[in-house]
């Protein structure tokens, strides 16, 4: 009787002990530590942020580290640009891949497809880039851009697009590369939420004599289509700052594109290039500043996605 | 009759491109692992892992102090994320299921596995590196502890929740206090999935560059001490394969092709582990 | 009539978000008797059952009114140890629920919550426990053996041997039969009786005959409240209230 008192005052004891210690660490990861960063971001770009002013920071084209003028709209632009045609390159083979993988891929081999399409998350970020310089770069620099060049810069409208000295260091690769690094995100979300769907709802599809694409378009896609918004919206997140791939193939000039052929920069190409360069405190801190923009950006587009994937799951939850 | 051909057409047109989009990502996958294959692995050989780099220019040397500095800076990382992962996880899945602020929490955890990694290495030069005056392989452990984290916390989250809910109600009708239901029962029942989620995060963090950029840094000699700027295979491989001669393009090949193949077989593993438990 | 050893008095139970599940139930649980919970699925009787170990504090927002005594206390007090409560009343569920340990570890895990470290003690105990619940003769050569490895009867037993181990004065079993083939379901049946000469025993089931070969006495539940309770004869031959004959006659559940 000593005994059985003594042991379950010992574990009350240590159930508040380790009430606290769980929840110190749910706090420290799940509120602590995108305050900290937010903060330390802030801080460390509050020079530059007093300095030129958001909005004047936004909307100023300038960076030049001699003059200490600094803007980010060039990098900022840089990095909506490569993100928008990555996600666009990636969004409809996205679907493709995860109708494949739910629909057409043989039961037996499933598993087989789906995992190497995930592979293709797991290669290093570092790995696209440098494969991205050898292999890609000169590929499209010598061959498929001139070719691009030659047919296509004459149509009106588009071709715009395709003037340029190619080198392979420009939008085109980095968004290509940008894309394929996104696309098994995407199918991923994508494919789980097609599994969702309870098989009844495709079978009563199928009992009124519908096509396979039929069900895909009719029943699969609405029922699912805050998940594919969702999955969309991820990728973007994810593109938004991607560094390594970028950083290879951006070519780090500080410029608007105006051709898919122009070399450019990105947030995280700034980042990667000039942080342990930067030898003066505003150079720093304006490049704080543009992880802090990076940072807050990537944080509200991910939250919204994660919003947009809970919304399905709840409904389907049995 | 032509509705009807029509609507076959379209059904072939569709799936036809949906086959396609399957072939574009197996054909970059293979186009990409080929290359490695095919550019990396002829140039490994024992000095790649037994001598450290010789001159700028010069042929011959290896890249000891990057195997070595990548596996402490990696290690690091993985013994500082590793029991907070864990932790916080248990606190997601037993604890906080009921409150609202622990949900948001939850949603916020599942954002930071996304964030940008390069941020984190900002914010780690910010608190750690700037005051201590200079970069340390210890600053690269604790941005990785900070990006495997996340990672570590939703699996152990996840493979904690596929417990039986009636499991744990066993253990509290015995009179178990929360925190023995918890650890006794939910994390054993739950171990090789959260063992899981710790090899997920170290297949991640084995993979990145851009927080070490600014923390670890870089140093051409092999170092054991972390308070040392400290080499890394993949910031190596940046500088390398951004460098103008051909014998660092070629050892930038070999550790790409080393790096990469030990993190898939890494993340296979992890995903057919994951796969047999949730079925 | 023997002596109760619980009494439900007046008791409504609500959950979260103001539900009412229970109607002004009472009802008496005799000692050392099976008293059977009987009733169409969602009639609340799976949720008395679990008023009797306050499950349901492991989720917040229900609410109980009203009392349950054990042994002359009411339980639904506010200031009642619940851990010290659920080693009283101890609970069996509907499908075997095996902590991921060794067979041994399993009837174990109740006393070293407990308190009890004395291995001879421990070794004992679950000998005991493993004998009371007709298992000891299956298992005693692979104790060490994952609990995983034993088949749903087994594994069922197993759970009523970790239950008894902490030799509890009430028992709850929640349809424990419900995932159980026809043979297991009669050994744990015999078993149910045989333990009534220790324990209190109070279990549902939406099994009639079930109900009619174990229990001493019936409850008979509809939408939340007690419609009939008496003797399990009584229940079975002639009951009082036409929505009781009604329900044992199969005419509707």
């Amino acid at each position: 009787m000593e005994a059985r008192k003594k042991a379950l005052n010992q574990a009350k004891l240590f159930e508040n002990v380790f009430k606290v210690v769980l929840g110190s660490a749910a706090l420290f990861v799940g509120i602590l530590l995108p305050l900290v960063i937010f903060i330390s971001l802030y801080k460390e770009s509050s020079l530059a942020i007093n300095h030129f002013g958001v909005i004047n920071f936004l909307t100023s084209t300038d960076w030049d580290p001699v003059a200490e003028k600094f803007g980010g709209l060039v990098p900022l632009m840089g990095t909506f640009i490569a993100t928008f045609l990555a996600t666009l390159i990636a969004a409809p083979i996205s679907i493709g891949i995860a109708i494949f993988l739910v629909e057409l891929s043989p039961n037996k081999l499933k598993p087989v497809f789906s995992t190497a399409i995930e592979l293709l998350a797991g290669i290093p970020s570092i790995i696209y880039g440098m494969w991205g310089l050898f292999v890609m770069a000169p590929l499209f620099g010598e061959k498929i851009e001139p070719w691009l060049t030659e047919n296509f810069q004459n149509v009106p409208l588009v071709g715009k697009l395709f003037e340029g000295s190619p080198t392979g260091i420009d939008v085109m690769t980095t968004s290509l590369v940008l894309s394929i690094m996104i696309i098994p995100f995407m199918s991923s979300v994508v494919k789980d939420a097609f599994n969702m769907v309870p098989s009844i709802m495709r079978e009563s599809a199928y009992a009124l004599g519908a096509t396979k694409w039929e069900v895909i378009k009719q029943v699969m896609i609405p029922i699912t289509a805050s998940s594919i918004a969702g999955g969309l919206i991820l990728s973007v997140g994810r593109a938004l700052g991607e560094t390594m791939a970028v950083t290879f193939l951006a070519g780090n000039v500080n410029q608007i594109p105006k051709s898919l052929f122009d070399p450019f920069t990105t947030i995280t190409v700034a980042l990667a290039n000039q942080f342990t360069e930067a030898d003066t405190a505003i150079y720093l801190s304006s490049l704080y500043f543009l992880a802090l923009i990076l940072f807050v950006i990537s944080f509200f587009v991910l939250y919204l996605s994660k919003i947009m994937l809970l919304r399905l799951e709840k409904k389907w939850k049995v | 009759m032509n509705i009807k051909l029509k609507r076959k057409v379209e059904n072939y047109i569709f799936l036809g491109l949906s086959f396609l989009s399957a072939g574009f990502g197996l054909f970059f996958l293979f186009w990409i692992l080929g290359d490695l294959l095919l550019n990396g692995f002829k140039y490994i050989n024992i000095d790649l892992f037994t001598k450290d780099p010789v001159p700028p220019g010069m042929e011959g040397g290896g890249l000891k102090h990057a195997f070595i500095g990548h596996i402490i800076i990696t290690v690091l990382g993985t013994v500082i994320g590793t029991p907070i992962g864990i932790l916080a996880g248990i606190y997601f899945a037993e604890y906080g299921r009921n409150s609202k602020i622990a949900k948001i929490g939850r949603n916020v955890v599942d954002v930071m596995v996304s964030n940008p990694s390069i941020v984190i290495g900002a914010v780690v030069y910010a608190i750690l590196v700037k005051p201590v005056g200079h970069f340390m392989g210890f600053a690269g452990g604790v941005a990785l502890a900070l990006l495997m984290i996340p990672v570590i916390v939703i699996t152990t989250d996840e493979m904690m929740k596929l417990v039986p809910q009636q499991t744990r109600e066993a253990a509290y009708a015995l009179g178990a206090q929360p925190w023995q239901v918890s650890f006794h029962i939910v994390l054993k029942a739950a171990k090789v999935g959260v063992l899981t989620g710790v090899i997920l995060g170290v297949a991640r963090i084995s993979g990145e560059t851009a927080p070490l950029l600014f923390t670890s840094f870089n140093n051409n000699f092999t170092t054991f001490d972390p308070t040392k700027p400290m080499a890394s295979l993949t910031v190596t491989v940046f500088q390398y394969a951004m460098g103008p001669y051909d014998d660092w393009h070629r050892q930038a090949w070999a550790a790409s092709f080393i790096l990469t193949f030990g993190v898939l077989l890494a993340s296979i593993t992890a995903r057919y582990i994951i796969q047999r438990k949730k079925y | 009539m023997s002596s109760s050893r619980m009494e439900v008095k007046n008791l409504n139970f609500y959950y979260a978000g103001n539900k009412l599940a229970l109607k002004n139930i009472t009802l008496p649980v005799y000692d050392k008797k099976v008293t059977a919970l009987i009733g169409p699925s969602g009639c609340g009787k799976t949720t008395l059952l679990r008023c009797f170990n306050r499950m349901h504090d492991l989720y917040p927002g229900n609410r109980y009114e009203g009392e349950i005594l054990l042994d002359g206390k009411n339980i639904l007090d506010k200031d009642v140890d619940l851990m010290e409560l659920r080693t009283k009343v101890g609970m069996v569920f509907q499908k075997p629920t095996p902590f991921p340990m060794s067979i041994f570890d399993n009837i174990a895990y109740g006393l070293k919550l407990q308190g009890i470290k004395n291995k001879t003690e421990l070794k004992d105990r679950v000998e005991e426990a493993l004998k009371n619940a007709a298992l000891w003769e299956e298992v005693k050569d692979r104790l060490n053996q994952s609990a995983f490895s034993l088949s749903g009867g087994q594994q069922q037993r197993l759970c009523i041997a970790r239950t008894i181990a902490v030799k509890p004065e009430v028992v709850l079993f929640d349809e424990p039969t419900s995932a159980l083939d026809p043979i297991s379901t009669s050994k744990i049946e015999e078993l149910i009786v045989e333990l009534k000469k220790d324990h209190t025993i109070v279990i549902v089931t939406h099994n009639m005959q079930q109900a009619a070969r174990v229990s001493d006495y019936t409850a008979f539940m509809y939408l939340g409240e007690l419609i009939e309770f008496d003797s399990t004869d009584v229940i079975f031959t002639k009951p009082n209230k036409k929505l009781t004959e009604d329900y044992i006659s199969g005419r509707f559940g």
